[in-house]
């Protein structure tokens, strides 16, 4: 039935989300932006939400179900937090959701109990983007070539988290014969796999993102993520570009919020500067940009839970390009409104911005 | 509740059916009901009047029965199936769309504040006859925006227990087709204190065949040309004391609660208006897209922004965007289906969506070229059409304002 209103057990993850939020991430928001990591207590903390378990099957070890819809949720209430700390958080994700729904029945048994039971924080992270002005998810330059029972994987990724610590990546790479795409799954010290310096980008400081070299890493043909029959690319795809849009909604709110609660506090001319019409007129259309980014995002979450079977490439592909475009918007805007205040680092509206434009860049960065 | 964006079946298939009328009736005569401005799309209004009528009576049978409230529990789905009506049918013809013969605006006003003794009188004629139609209005010539100017008045004979009305209302839609050309109704917005702003503000049913009530000049316009826009000259038309609509905290002198009415009524006309808005939009951009397939053009979804033409990239762009204020319009519709407050959330769809359909049509004869332009093709008449939702049931402007009062809690004082 129609409606736009989460489930009281929705409700009550989001509310335990934003006070964890509220409390937790943002008074380390900034300095961790400055320092470029975030204190490991603050990410356990966020771990330990246990939004991953909670969507992961009782036979897998976990004690939920997988809901897009919830997932988004609780992304979107992360990110409002920081998003740096919100990609650390779901990291976990980025392989055990492509497992949940691409693995073989020996994948999912593998690798779901592990990460759904783990105590701290499990280092499992996938590698999807390469470098270059255009990344093209469905033509990496990323190799795997079959020889008999294994593959060679050949390649460079970027922006891969936590890669020095993981102890398994997925790697998405281009079968060199047929072209499609699929993951692999690659343990930590693989001969040929080399981690490479950490990348130092324009936001997301916080989180540590490394360029990973893969020189003929021979993997067994059993771990290529769904065995034989391959990969659920464009699913995959679908799910983290919803994952993303929500991400994006989540920063485009922070800044939306905060610029609202300051253009009434700030007055000039006698008046809050939101007794201004172009303050105000600003505010109302930062407002309704974030609420319609965030029901394009519930929409493809919606689909992706509805239907196990659709792609859904075009509702998911809406919904992260209008909330990237949204939260570079509202994330200027909210810049906008604090004038030269907004514009020094002690305020969070120009790391917004900075973390908000990387959503033209970010693929696969988190899945749920 | 859990979130949801599923149609309720029902109103899917009846979408069907409206489609095809869209497609059957509406469209072969778009052209033509454009360049022949004023003249009635007779074929539309006969198509819907029947089933229309049939509806109409079916719900005062409910009224008259006390089954008016649903039994079963939950919400309803009353205004969804409006958007989806208003959506669909905009998008074969939004000119024909609003000479929809049913009690409109007018039965907005009436259920927002009507009794039940008012409703039944009221809109038994949309049960039962020939074709009629409702109408409100509210515009006049020094109150435009500012709803609260209005300067037509109203006085209370108590000799003849009859209200005495006097002034000049504009921008009447089908106040012609209610007032001269069926026995329809008005709901005529007047004040009973000049001075008494909002407060003063009543709204009073003015039946056609009131003496003293002309319609003035019907307007030449930049679209909708199928519908009309007329003046109603309001001349001591005495009408009779039970048409001032509402309970008896609207009746009275003092309070806001008639103002607030006239508000209540936009809750669910902005949601109409913005899914018309999208109707409009969905048929250029449709159109747009049909014709860049003849020309080998598709639109890939997932590949990278330097994979894609400049053509390609604005119609992602038109798609998202019509995406987006179509959802703000179904949740503002669904809002008051689950009988939630929706004032917030109506003026954003409706802001929205008068800019998305301005953009997205002017963005299709731009894309369409030379024949974009032409009146051969119906493009051209959509951008002109599709306009009107950035202006009418409040500008964009008046709109944002609204967002923006009610997101920073400021008064209309505060914020002006």
């Amino acid at each position: 039935m129609l409606s736009f209103t989460p489930t009281d057990e929705q409700q009550m993850l989001v509310d335990t989300i934003m006070k964890f939020a509220a409390a937790e991430v943002r008074p380390h928001a900034h300095d961790a932006d400055e320092e470029d990591a975030f204190p490991p207590e603050i990410i356990q903390k966020g771990w330990e939400l246990g939004i991953l378990p909670a969507s992961i099957p009782e036979a897998y070890g976990g004690f939920g179900e997988h809901s897009a819809i919830t997932n988004v949720l609780a992304a979107e209430a992360l990110a409002w937090g920081d998003l740096a700390l919100a990609l650390a958080v779901m990291m976990p994700a980025t392989v055990a959701n492509p497992v949940h729904f691409s693995g073989t029945e020996e994948q999912k048994q593998n690798i779901l109990p592990q990460i759904a039971a783990a105590e701290r924080l499990p280092y499992f992270s996938a590698a999807l983007l390469e470098a270059g002005i255009s990344f093209d998810p469905n033509a990496p330059r990323t190799t795997a070539t079959r020889e008999n029972d294994h593959y060679l994987i050949s390649g460079e990724k970027c922006y891969v988290p936590f890669a020095p610590e993981a102890q398994m990546l997925l790697v998405y790479a281009r079968d060199s014969e047929t072209g499609k795409v699929d993951g692999y799954l690659i343990e930590r010290g693989a001969e040929g796999l080399d981690i490479l310096q950490r990348e130092k980008l324009m936001g997301i400081r916080a989180l540590p993102t490394y360029r990973v070299r893969l020189n003929n890493v021979r993997v067994g043909a059993a771990c290529k993520l769904g065995g034989e029959a391959g990969t659920r690319y464009q699913r995959i795809l679908s799910h983290s570009r919803t994952a993303l849009a929500a991400l994006a909604v989540g920063v485009a709110r922070a800044a939306y919020e905060y610029a609202r609660d300051y253009a009434k506090t700030r007055v000039q001319f006698g008046v809050p500067i939101a007794q201004k019409q172009s303050i105000a007129f600003m505010l109302a259309e930062m407002a309704i940009e974030v609420d319609a980014a965030r029901l394009l995002t519930w929409e493809a979450a919606w689909k992706l839970d509805t239907d196990d079977n659709g792609d859904y490439t075009a509702e998911s592909y809406h919904a992260k390009e209008y909330a990237a475009k949204a939260a570079l918007f509202v994330t200027d805007c909210a810049v906008q409104v604090l004038g030269g205040h907004g514009y020094i680092r002690e305020h969070p509206v120009e790391r917004w911005l900075r973390n908000a434009r990387g959503f033209a860049a970010f693929e696969g960065l988190a899945i749920v | 509740m859990a979130i949801s964006f599923e149609i309720p079946e029902r109103v899917l298939q009846e979408r069907e059916m409206l489609k095809s009328v869209a497609e059957n009736i509406m469209r072969p005569e778009s052209r033509y009901l454009d360049e022949h401005e004023h003249q009635r799309p007779h074929s539309f209004i006969k198509a819907m009047w029947y089933v229309l009528r049939d509806q109409q009576a079916k719900a005062l049978q409910k009224l008259t029965n006390g089954e008016d409230k649903p039994k079963r529990e939950g919400p309803g789905i009353t205004y969804v199936r409006m958007i989806v009506l208003a959506e669909q049918l905009s998008w074969g013809d939004v000119g024909q769309y609003l000479c929809m013969p049913a009690p409109l605006l007018a039965g907005s006003a009436i259920e927002a504040v009507g009794t039940k003794e008012q409703k039944l009188r009221f809109l038994k004629r949309f049960a039962e006859g020939e074709p009629k139609w409702g109408a409100m209005a509210m515009t006049e010539p020094g109150a435009g925006s500012d709803t609260s100017a209005i300067q037509t008045t109203a006085t209370f004979d108590p000799e003849t227990n009859e209200w005495i009305l006097n002034g000049e209302k504009i921008f009447c839609t089908n106040g012609k087709l209610a007032l001269e050309e069926s026995d329809g109704i008005v709901v005529v917005w007047a004040t009973v204190d000049r001075n008494a702003g909002r407060a003063g503000m009543k709204p009073f049913v003015v039946e056609a065949g009131t003496p003293g009530v002309k319609i003035g000049k019907v307007e030449i316009k930049h679209g909708i040309r199928a519908s009309d826009t007329a003046a109603i000259v309001l001349d001591n038309a005495r009408i009779p004391a039970e048409n001032l609509l509402g309970s008896p905290e609207v009746i009275q002198r003092e309070g806001t609660a008639g103002f607030k009415g006239a508000m209540a009524t936009f809750d669910a006309s902005r949601p109409m208006v913005a899914a018309s808005a999208i109707g409009v939009g969905r048929a250029a951009l449709e159109f747009l897209k049909e014709k860049l397939a003849e020309h080998g053009i598709q639109i890939p979804y997932g590949v990278p922004y330097h994979q894609l033409s400049a053509v390609q990239r604005d119609v992602l762009e038109m798609e998202m965007q019509l995406k987006a204020a179509w959802l703000l319009t179904l949740r503002a519709a669904s809002m008051l289906d689950h009988g939630l407050h929706n004032s917030l959330e109506a003026s954003m769809a409706k802001v929205k969506a008068g800019k998305v359909v301005t953009q997205v049509t002017q963005k299709a004869v731009e894309l369409l070229g030379t024949m974009g332009y032409s009146r051969e093709w119906l493009v051209e008449k959509w951008m002109r059409d599709g306009k009107i939702n950035d202006i009418y049931e409040g500008t964009g402007q008046i709109n944002l304002l609204i967002v923006a009062r009610r997101i920073l809690g400021y008064t209309s004082r505060e914020l002006q």
